[in-house]
């Protein structure tokens, strides 16, 4: 029997987890998939918003600003790569100047420190490449550039090295208070006892409030396609670059990656399929013409892959965090879109502190707060990184050409708690694979690596689990061979 | 830090016959770093047929045609290494390089020969809407998992593009015992050899469609299906003729790309058309003494031509390092490629510098027919030479003479085009 049951393993469930593992209390982390984010997590704008666009005292505001304040200090305990580049909205109509005022007005009563409405003048000092047609921005410079696979691996791992169990391929199939008056999760894997639930399911935390709770919940899966370019063009905006915001959201930015890539997107589409991350033409086209209105001379020809994601939008839209009225002990952390990412560090501490008060959570004595993310030879200097080679050779052995990834850190990431399994798991914990071959030269290396490490048979190596496998059979298997 | 007189880096064709060539030349301490852990490049995976026709007037497997240039490196007890990727090429043409031996550590090279070949297009520069499942391979990358490591992608296979590796994998999974349904080329005309198209599609009755290209993509985890439709001549698709093709693997052969991080980091000139570096006559970069050949420097399609312009790039290097290279004089003629042709390398000539003869080669950007290919030095057309057939999908060459540009001494510039009288 649990203390608290986690559904869900992205940056939610695995901030609340780590937050959670401060306490004495027995916490599980049920995750569908294979491995940590691979939901909502591993496909957004890899941003940390300032907070100046979510309403006027909503949670979102609030959870927004703070989670964005606490940024730097659990991306240094975390070692994960974070950057406060600045953000900037642009205004490209005279008449939309006003809308520009509106938001910094918002930022101000937000709490959002250090906003700025520029000239158009000031803004094309800073940002060269803007469009023609800019005739202002505001710029934020809280906000800023996160890697979100590192930040939700981070937060798994070290909630895992603090005693949280993480179940994988564990999908949630029904949810029941007992007669014990403890709840009862059955799963694909076996039933779960647990006293407190917490809901952080993403685009499926619907389906599991409505399962406990007769006051119903309906979230849309919203989907957003992005291009990802190649870092020859990381440089051409160095803010994350906004338009104005509509009501579907806050538009197509434009933005550099911490790991200096240049991002373009989301649309905003709504769509019933809450696993429908396919990306389409008419997407694809809008991002980019969308795109243009406000960055000039878009290197588009650099795109090394697009990609969809979809963001838990909830009718109010706003983040749901309470303990569900005619569903006691069971916590719902819903509707977490945008800004999720940015907010996930308050959001773990908000659920963990009322879990913390209702069941009178105690501190660990021993609690380790600080993880060290896979070494990055990159950061060494020639003399360092032989003294590396010497002690361990794998780090010598480069892997994925595009990327520079060694041996040495694949390793890592398959040996580490919570390691990688599959070869999206490696290349969320090391970027082997994310380059600009996207993967052709370092995918069958990185098997090899996998199936020597782990004993996994080739036929069985998966991209990220279920029946993702990369090769079928041997050659010269007879059976299916027809000519 | 360690020197060497020339550094190669690559071990593929370019490099070894670059290797070889300069040894020939005189060369003693040269250094071939290879970052696979065997010399031959890509042509270890390529195990059919049909190398070498020109070189050694016999058809040869890719590891053959390879092993004919090793034998000669170990021959001529030439340096290498293996395992070993470069990190950084500077621009006074230090070379750091990495493995596990021998940790990270530095040369000074007297010359440089850049030969790192090139790579496939991935799926994602390609925008095709749809999932991202497992299931896309290059083409080359599941001929590296078929042919080297042994194992089948999948059974039933769509490819899209008509590149040769494409070409090629199409033969090679069905006789390894896969379907493979079609082969959809998104351009009016394929982008391989008409004798792989024959070869391998033709002789196994898989169709070729051309002006077709994949729309979407389906399968959650692994691929289901893919859906091919006709484009226009614009290249968009043209709604109603979508045709949907259950499958389990899908193949991408839509070109290659040269691979410059490492001379572009060292600040040699790039080309826009060719993503090579620009080269003069003596196929020297930008950066005196750093040279570039091979599919580096331009995508080829036969590898006979690759180790021929190698072996260009190895004499030249090695008459840079005994100062046989003249300097430029700054009296380079431009060579302009234009009318249907799409680029030339060389792209600038020092009549002083060049051999007596130099082979200029190009691609065509579309497919012309009975059409001549005419060089004009200025204004006056100095060549007309009539083709039956040319195609992107194959190099073309014009070769210039020494004597006849000697005699030209105002000429500034050098127009290749085709004309189609």
């Amino acid at each position: 029997m649990y203390d608290v049951v986690i559904i869900g393993a992205g940056v939610s469930g695995s901030s609340i987890a780590r937050e959670l593992s401060r306490y004495n209390a027995n916490v599980c982390v049920l995750e569908k998939c294979d491995d940590v984010c691979e939901g909502t997590t591993k496909a957004n704008s890899a941003i940390v918003h300032a907070g100046f666009d979510a309403a006027e005292g909503s949670l979102m505001a609030k959870l927004n600003v703070k989670g964005n304040e606490m940024m730097d200090e659990i991306c240094k305990d975390l070692d994960v790569p974070f950057k406060r580049n600045g953000s900037m909205v642009v205004c490209i109509h005279e008449e939309a100047l006003d809308g520009l005022k509106e938001l910094y007005d918002r930022g101000v009563k937000n709490g959002v420190k250090g906003l700025r409405i520029l000239s158009r003048e000031e803004a094309l000092e800073m940002e060269p490449n803007l469009s023609d047609n800019t005739c202002g921005a505001l710029y934020a410079p809280t906000g800023g550039i996160i890697c979100p696979f590192k930040l939700n691996i981070a937060m798994a791992e070290n909630a895992n090295v603090n005693g949280v169990e993480f179940r994988f391929n564990t999908e949630v199939e029904a949810i029941k208070k007992g007669e014990d008056g403890l709840w009862h999760l059955r799963t694909n894997n076996g039933e779960y006892i647990t006293k407190y639930v917490v809901n952080a399911a993403g685009v499926y935390a619907d389906k599991f409030h409505n399962m406990v709770s007769e006051k119903k919940i309906h979230i849309t899966p919203r989907r957003g396609d992005y291009c990802l370019l190649d870092k020859e063009a990381g440089t051409h905006v160095t803010h994350t670059i906004f338009p104005q915001p509509t009501k579907l959201g806050k538009g197509v930015l434009v933005t550099p990656t911490v790991h200096g890539n240049l991002l373009v997107g989301p649309t905003a589409i709504d769509i019933d399929d809450r696993e429908g991350v396919n990306t389409t033409a008419d997407g694809i086209n809008d991002v980019i013409a969308k795109a243009n209105d406000h960055v000039k001379n878009l290197p588009l020809r650099k795109v090394i892959t697009s990609f969809a994601g979809l963001r838990a939008h909830e009718d109010g839209h706003e983040f749901i965090i309470e303990e569900v009225a005619d569903a006691p002990h069971f916590i719902d952390c819903a509707g977490i879109e945008s800004p999720g990412l940015s907010a996930s560090p308050a959001i773990g501490v908000m659920v963990a502190d009322m879990l913390k008060e209702k069941m009178g959570l105690t501190n660990k004595e021993k609690w380790i707060g600080t993880r060290k993310d896979i070494l990055n030879p990159e950061n060494l200097s020639l003399e360092e990184r032989n003294e590396l080679i010497k002690k361990n050779p794998a780090y010598g052995n480069i892997i994925c050409r595009c990327e520079s990834i060694s041996e040495g850190e694949i390793l890592d990431a398959i040996h580490r708690p919570l390691g990688a399994r599959t070869l999206d798991g490696v290349k969320r914990r090391t970027r082997a694979g994310m380059g600009r071959c996207q993967a052709g030269f370092c995918s069958p290396k990185t098997m090899e690596i996998i199936h020597r490490e782990l004993g996994i048979p080739y036929e069985k190596i998966t991209k990220s689990g279920g029946s993702s496998n990369i090769v079928m059979e041997r050659t010269k298997n007879q059976k299916g061979g027809q000519m | 830090m360690t020197n060497y007189d020339i550094v190669i880096v690559g071990g593929g064709p370019a490099g070894l016959a670059a290797a070889v060539s300069a040894r020939k030349a005189g060369v003693e301490k040269i250094l071939i770093l290879e970052r696979d852990k065997e010399l031959g490049g890509i042509l270890n995976q390529c195990i059919h047929n049909g190398f070498g026709l020109h070189t050694f007037k016999e058809e040869l497997t890719g590891p053959e045609y390879a092993y004919r240039f090793i034998e000669q490196v170990l021959d001529a007890k030439i340096e290498y290494k293996l395992n070993t990727m470069v990190m950084d090429i500077s621009e006074d043409r230090v070379v750091t390089a990495m493995s596990r031996e021998d940790g990270m550590y530095q040369i000074k090279a007297g010359a440089v020969i850049l030969a790192m070949g090139c790579r496939e297009r991935p799926r994602g520069a390609l925008n095709i809407p749809g999932y991202r499942p497992a299931g896309i391979f290059s083409a080359g990358t599941a001929q590296r998992l078929v042919n080297i490591e042994g194992y089948m992608p999948g059974r039933e296979v769509v490819i899209l593009g008509s590149g040769d590796i494409g070409l090629i994998m199409a033969r090679r999974m069905t006789l390894e015992g896969a379907k493979v349904k079609v082969v959809a080329e998104l351009m009016p005309y394929s982008g391989g050899l008409k004798r792989n198209i024959v070869q391998c599609l033709d002789d196994f009755n898989i169709p070729l469609k051309l002006s077709h290209t994949v729309v979407d993509i389906e399968g959650k985890e692994h691929l289901t299906a893919v859906t091919i439709a006709a484009v226009d001549n614009k290249g968009k698709p043209i709604p109603g003729t979508e045709e949907r093709y259950t499958c389990d693997t899908l193949l991408l052969s839509c070109g290659l790309i040269p691979e410059n991080e490492l001379s572009r980091n060292a600040g040699v000139e790039m080309s826009n058309i060719t993503s090579g570096p620009i080269v003069n006559e003596s196929l020297e970069t930008n950066i005196p003494g750093v040279f570039a050949c091979g599919n580096v420097l331009h995508v080829h399609d036969l590898v006979d031509y690759v180790s021929e312009e190698a072996t260009r790039a190895g004499e030249n290097a090695a008459k840079f390092i005994n100062g046989q290279l003249k300097e430029s004089n700054g009296e380079d003629i431009e060579i302009i490629a234009t009318e249907g042709a799409r680029y030339t390398v060389p792209s600038t000539i020092n009549v002083d510098r060049m051999d007596d003869k130099l082979t200029v080669r190009f691609r065509v950007g579309a497919v012309f027919k009975n059409s001549y290919v005419s060089v004009y030095f200025d204004d006056e057309r100095v060549m007309h030479n009539k083709k039956r057939i040319m195609a992107p999908g194959e190099m073309e060459q014009v070769i210039l003479l020494k004597d006849k540009l000697a005699a030209k001494p105002d000429l500034k510039k050098i127009t290749v085009k085709i004309e189609a009288e």
